[in-house]
């Protein structure tokens, strides 16, 4: 592998500019005559706005305009999408609403954006917005998914009756009944995957600017994926042809899918520094994100699984609710189907599955892709599932998984996925030697006599990752391919850019893409720059989410320089006189096998653009580019074990091991690889402990808008973490990749809770288990 | 609109800013120090984290006025013109950084926390200390790590530094 190739914890190449304060973030940035924007947002969760009155914010100090939804819709600006058709089982196409990027008839959740005022500083801006008079006629609101279907609820969009988007079934009914009819046992549970702010530090900005010389916008925005801004920008809200139209995502302060979508910030900004001749900048605030960042989760499901009586899982039947929020975001519908409901057969060998899932509208902001996008909940549900299960049985945990674990690949589960490779008990097995799970016994029965309880739970994920083979997804409903591109040009000097359409926000592939290169050519990673996250730099690319940069984006620079390769073979078996066959590219020269002759790659490259002898008809240059389409989805799965000790006088859980044992196929670089499972667990443990969306019931206001009421876990709610790695490398990609973006936040809220409930001896608990939930389970149960 | 004038990085420095303007918009807007950032209004998260008379303080909840005077040290300066400053170099060589936007915050307040434990820092102190820092993409994980490396390689040389 080399010092900075393949499988090496080489330190990253970004972090000195983020360690001195010259990362650039949106909000950095700064152009001549740029003028700052507020949003007036509507206060109410459910409203009709009988008037706006713009005048006496008009009239305010600095006010440069004062700009409302009429005018924008008026300027044939298109309503905001959702990008995948999902059809009832009924056949029907999902009922979806009008989203407009400025309200002007209905608000339908606070923090709905009604008005921009754009001044000559933030303050005024502000101070303007508070003079803007919205004339709202109060509607009833609801906030909670299964409420917003019963009948005589508030109607939030006349599309959608009931509040229905979508009846959705995947998965064979009757052949699932039958098993579950036939069982020797059957589990039932009733679970709520609760709902959660993403968060990441860096909130929401956007910067835009209208030339209008050239007739020209360019975006500055704080994206996971400039280019589809780009493409949804120019193709379904008319704000500019593509051409017209350049998005530039630079240094992103973190994403876990909240930075996907595009909002209505980013078109309202170009639009209005059209209106008003101006550079305009919006940033958000910490209560503007909890108010308007794409939520994750909202699930409440019904659980029945089904065994026979030698403790197989024969069937499993789920029926789940989600609430979408109030409008649909831009993959919302494909979370609670195809990213959710195809990963319920878990590890396991399960001969039928059914589920049906219905989608609701609500009064809340919309809900969306947030890190593991459906698969964290179908993780928790199956592995909740089988815990309880285990217990009802009367047999470990750990043998119960066992013997339903897949063991020969490739299997199809009845709900569409072909798993490629993967080897489940190695992992388990791992886990529980690095947990001493052996040990428990002994550990529970001293910690018994300090009067706490102590509990051990484990958790067996599955994933489906590297999204997605873009034809299997478009018949599935998909607006778009999820192939990704890249560009590798070596400059004369033998030096390389590698053009990518993935985009780091944190993830460090400025490092890991530099070190395929250094491991393919043997030229030192400070050669190779990584560019990313500019449509006039990089021609296209569908971005970074669903842990797809390592498995799609790398395999896109993997095909691009086997051409790059293949040219630069030929000209150096020409310039060498050898067999083009012979020649053998190794430590930064390219060699003829067998012989002491050799030539530094930077030679062949300035050999390609001298172009003074190159082989007959052969172009100069040395510039290859590629897409690469994935053939099929990667599995990455693990088993995480959590231990933990809870004190029955206060119902505080505290976590005194965390192990994480994962298949991710093969690693480009173990340090980033383990900081990405590190913040994964962070996540799901905050999911599983600490954080909870709450809104008021009764009027729909956001109880948790700020990090004094939203509990984001801190360094002292957290252990360190026990990583290791089992890995059956991918067959399906020319890197053996698997993913690992998501993992943590997937695999270890079951195993936090299945931990507290053993440690409880109560099994009604819901995340997030506070100390107040925990000692009242504490007490039902006693 | 008031003209205010401290020490910043070394340098003298003075603007007009208005009354309201907090420490943190003042070097971001009027100084261009851009390496300080803002994460949550309601000083909880320390992505704002700056040293002003040698201790580490929350900018976006000081106003600019109330700075007058004062020396401030941002991340921009904390290496003094070197390369890296010992904890920058930690974070880097542990992984203790993904998206790099609590970073600078993190940085500034762990020089603070080495600067008052010196080497006697434990792993329960850090954590602890580090409760007004929200980071969302490392799990503290490898800043905790970054921290105790700094720690033990700075040492007792630390007081005297300082």
């Amino acid at each position: 592998m080399g010092v900075e190739g393949i499988g090496a914890s080489v330190a990253r190449k970004e972090d000195k500019r983020f360690l001195t304060g010259k990362g650039r973030y949106t909000d950095d940035m700064s152009v001549p005559g740029m003028k700052y924007a507020f949003f007036v947002r509507s206060p109410h969760a459910h409203a009709k706005i009988k008037s706006i009155d713009i005048s006496a914010a008009s009239a305010m100090p600095g006010v440069i305009g004062v700009l409302e939804g009429k005018q924008l819709q008026a300027d044939g600006i298109g309503n905001l999408i959702c990008g995948w058709m999902i059809h009832s089982k009924d056949g029907s196409p999902m009922n979806m609403g009008a989203w407009r990027p400025l309200a002007h008839d209905t608000v339908r959740y606070v923090g709905d954006g009604v008005a921009i005022v754009v001044a000559d500083s933030l303050g005024e801006a502000r101070d303007a917005a508070e003079a803007v008079v919205v004339d709202y006629d109060v509607l009833p609101a609801v906030t909670e998914a299964v409420k917003a279907l019963e009948a005589g609820q508030p109607q939030i969009h006349p599309e959608a009756a009931n509040n229905l988007i979508f009846d959705w079934q995947i998965g064979d009914g009757g052949a699932t009944d039958k098993a579950i009819a036939e069982a020797a046992h059957v589990t039932e549970i009733k679970l709520h995957n609760n709902r959660l702010a993403p968060n990441p530090m860096e909130p929401r900005a956007t910067l835009g600017i209208y030339d209008s010389a050239e007739d020209h916008y360019t975006c500055y925005t704080t994206s996971q994926n400039p280019h589809v801004a780009r493409l949804v920008m120019s193709a379904f809200y008319n704000v500019a042809p593509e051409n017209k139209l350049r998005v530039i995502a630079p240094d992103v302060g973190g994403g876990f899918g909240s930075k996907i979508y595009i909002y209505p910030e980013e078109i309202v900004c170009l639009w209005a520094s059209k209106k008003t001749g101006v550079p305009v900048k919006w940033t958000s605030d910490r209560t503007e994100a909890f108010l308007t960042d794409a939520h994750g989760r909202d699930h409440v499901s019904t659980v029945k699984m089904a065994f026979d009586k030698d403790n197989r899982v024969t069937g499993l039947k789920v029926d789940t609710i989600a609430n979408l929020g109030a409008y649909m975001s831009l993959f919302s519908s494909a979370v609670p189907t195809y990213l959710y409901a195809t990963l319920l057969s878990g590890q396991y060998a399960i001969p039928a599955i059914h589920a049906n899932v219905r989608t609701v509208y609500t009064n809340t902001v919309p809900v969306d892709a947030y890190r593991g996008a459906g698969r964290p909940e179908a993780t928790y549900l199956l592995e909740r599932t089988m815990e309880t299960a285990a217990r009802e049985l009367g047999i470990s945990p750990a043998e119960l998984r066992r013997k339903n674990f897949i063991r020969s690949f490739p299997h199809q589960t009845p709900v569409i996925m072909n798993y490629d490779a993967g080897d489940y008990e190695a992992s388990l097995e791992a886990a529980m030697a690095t947990a001493d799970w052996n040990g428990f016994a002994a550990r529970k029965a001293e910690a018994a006599r300090r009067g706490m309880k102590r509990g051990i739970g484990m958790s067996c994920y599955i994933e489906a990752c590297g999204i997605a083979p873009s034809a299997a997804v478009g018949s599935l409903g998909a607006g778009v391919g999820l192939w990704e591109s890249a560009e590798v040009r070596v400059n004369a000097v033998g030096t390389i850019e590698v053009m990518t359409g993935s985009h780091s926000h944190g993830q460090g592939h400025e490092t890991t893409f530099a070190q395929l290169i250094a491991d393919r050519l043997g030229v030192p990673i400070d050669s190779v720059n990584i560019v990313h996250g500019d449509t006039d730099k990089v021609q296209m690319g569908m971005g970074t989410y669903g842990s797809r940069s390592g498995a799609v984006g790398m395999s896109a620079v993997v095909k691009a320089l086997d051409k790059v390769e293949a040219k630069a073979k030929k000209i150096a078996a020409h310039l060498m006189e050898a067999d083009e066959s012979d020649i053998v590219i190794e430590n930064g020269e390219l060699k003829v096998a067998g012989t002491d002759k050799a030539l530094p790659w930077f030679q062949v490259a300035l050999a390609a653009y001298t172009a003074h002898n190159l082989p007959a008809g052969m172009e100069p240059g040395l510039k290859e580019g590629a897409f690469y389409d994935p053939s099929n989805f990667t599995f990455p799965a693990g088993c995480y074990i959590c231990e933990v000790e809870v004190d029955p006088e206060t119902g505080t859980t505290e976590i005194i091991q965390f192990v994480a044992a994962d298949d991710f196929g093969n690693i480009i670089n173990p340090m980033i690889v383990e900081g990405q499972v590190h913040g994964g667990i962070a996540q799901g443990i905050g999911q599983a402990l600490l954080e909870n969306v709450h809104y008021d019931p009764q009027n729909g206001q956001l109880i948790t808008a700020s990090y004094m009421d939203y509990a984001m876990p801190r360094a002292d709610n957290l252990p360190s973490f026990k990583l290791s790695h089992q890995n059956t490398p991918c067959p399906s990609n020319p890197l053996g990749i698997k993913g690992c973006g998501e993992a943590g936040a997937i695999g270890s809220p079951p195993a936090l809770i299945n931990a507290i409930t053993d440690a409880i001896g109560n099994n009604s608990l819901t995340m997030p288990a506070t100390p107040q939930k925990v000692w009242s389970a504490i007490n039902a149960a006693n | 609109m008031a003209k205010v004038k401290m020490t910043v990085n070394g340098r003298q420095v003075g603007s007009e800013c208005e009354d309201r303007t907090l420490l943190v918009h003042f070097l971001r807007e009027n100084l261009a120090l851009t390496g300080t950032h803002v994460g949550c209004d309601t000083t909880q998260c320390g992505a704002c984290v700056v040293h002003m008379d040698g201790r580490s303080v929350k900018s976006c909840t000081i106003l600019a006025a109330q700075a007058a005077g004062s020396t401030i040290t941002t991340i921009e300066g904390l290496a003094g013109g070197g390369d890296l400053h010992p904890v920058q170099a930690a974070f880097k060589a542990n992984h203790g950084l993904q998206c790099g936007f609590c970073t600078p915050g993190m940085v500034m307040t762990a020089v603070d926390m080495i600067r008052r434990h010196g080497a006697n820092l434990d792993e329960a102190t850090v954590r602890a200390e580090l409760d007004g820092n929200i980071c969302r993409c490392t799990g503290y994980h490898n800043i905790v790590k970054s921290i105790l490396a700094a720690a033990a390689e700075m040492g007792g040389v630390q007081q005297a530094a300082e």
